[in-house]
């Protein structure tokens, strides 16, 4: 099947609903071995238990990013290819990446203060990820401003596309600037820095938040479809209404 | 499971990631069947959308040139 079928949306619906449970189950799957993993993984010499945090800490951070790159991809589809999905497909991707951006902060928190002996730092990887959380609110207040869902679905796709110059700036923050923020330890030049027994864990519960953030955007795109329906059969009911 | 001294620490993360997961996907449920009984709604009131609409005609007034076409 092409990707140019599925800009049918009642297409889409149909595979999306086949798809969905098969998804979720595997999440569900991912989730329990994750936390399997995480439970029997070792305490780090230095931060002892708080190592538990990563397991959840890292994965939603890398998701908060990928929410917004999913969403610059999908501006591009609204913007360049004018795909009749790419803005439900953005617009479903910003309260989940939104989620998940909020989990990082709260876990950094938590984390940061009985190793940092803070909760929070203006720092450039702290402050640059919560920019990321004003943007993707900015993104979700705009979408619920402008009542048709073209001019909001262009307007939201050029906020997004700005907002795209973010993402290498959290990314590199440890490199360009001096943060309380430790550098990268798994995605770098050389191989990951920590242990394969914390390690696995790690990657398995990314793995598990990946495949939530798909099923939960899946999910919200196929709301996303329903909505434009409720509304085009609102404006029937209105055009048919009496005194018209 | 022995999370040492800073175990309040721990089990908070979790607990404020399971509510804020909790809530995501709970909204996105109940969307979903407010969505289903909304579109139920109006179908149940004849209402139907343009697309549908078209479809039903055709359906009516036989199959179309391309339908024709590959039935040929």
């Amino acid at each position: 099947m092409a990707l140019i079928d599925l800009a049918n949306p009642t297409r889409f619906l149909s595979l999306s609903g086949r798809i969905l449970p098969w998804l979720a189950a595997a999440t569900a799957i991912c989730f329990a071995w994750g936390f399997w993993l995480a439970a029997g993984a070792p305490d780090d010499y230095q931060q002892g238990a708080t190592v538990k945090i990563m397991f959840i800490h890292v994965p939603s951070a890398w998701l908060a990013m990928m929410g917004w790159t999913v969403m610059t991809i999908a501006a591009l589809g609204t913007l360049v290819w004018r795909h009749p999905l790419a803005d439900m497909a953005g617009k479903a991707a910003a309260p989940i990446g939104a989620a998940f951006t909020l989990i990082c902060l709260i876990t950094g928190s938590l984390w940061g203060r009985p190793m940092w002996g803070t909760y929070w730092v203006w720092d450039a990887r702290l402050t640059s990820v919560f920019v990321l959380f004003l943007m993707y609110l900015g993104v979700i207040v705009l979408w619920r401003t402008i009542d048709d869902p073209t001019r909001a679905g262009r307007a939201a796709a050029i906020l997004t596309l700005v907002g795209a110059i973010n993402i290498p700036i959290i990314k590199f923050s440890v490199d360009w600037w001096n943060t309380l923020h430790q550098p990268a330890s798994v995605v770098k030049m050389g191989g990951p820095a920590i242990h394969s027994s914390i390690l696995i864990p790690l990657l398995a519960m990314a793995l598990a938040f990946t495949l939530l953030f798909f099923t939960l955007h899946l999910a919200a795109m196929r709301n996303e479809i329903l909505k434009r329906r409720v509304r085009s059969m609102q404006l029937l009911q209105a055009e048919a209404a009496p005194g018209r | 499971m022995d999370l040492g001294p800073h175990a309040t620490f721990i089990i908070s993360s979790y607990a404020a990631s399971g509510v804020i997961l909790a809530l995501l996907i709970g909204w996105i449920v109940a969307e979903n069947r407010a969505l289903k009984r909304t579109l139920a709604d109006f179908e149940a009131r004849g209402i139907t959308r343009r697309s549908e609409e078209r479809k039903a005609a055709s359906r009516k007034s036989g199959p179309n040139k391309s339908e024709a076409h590959s039935l040929a």
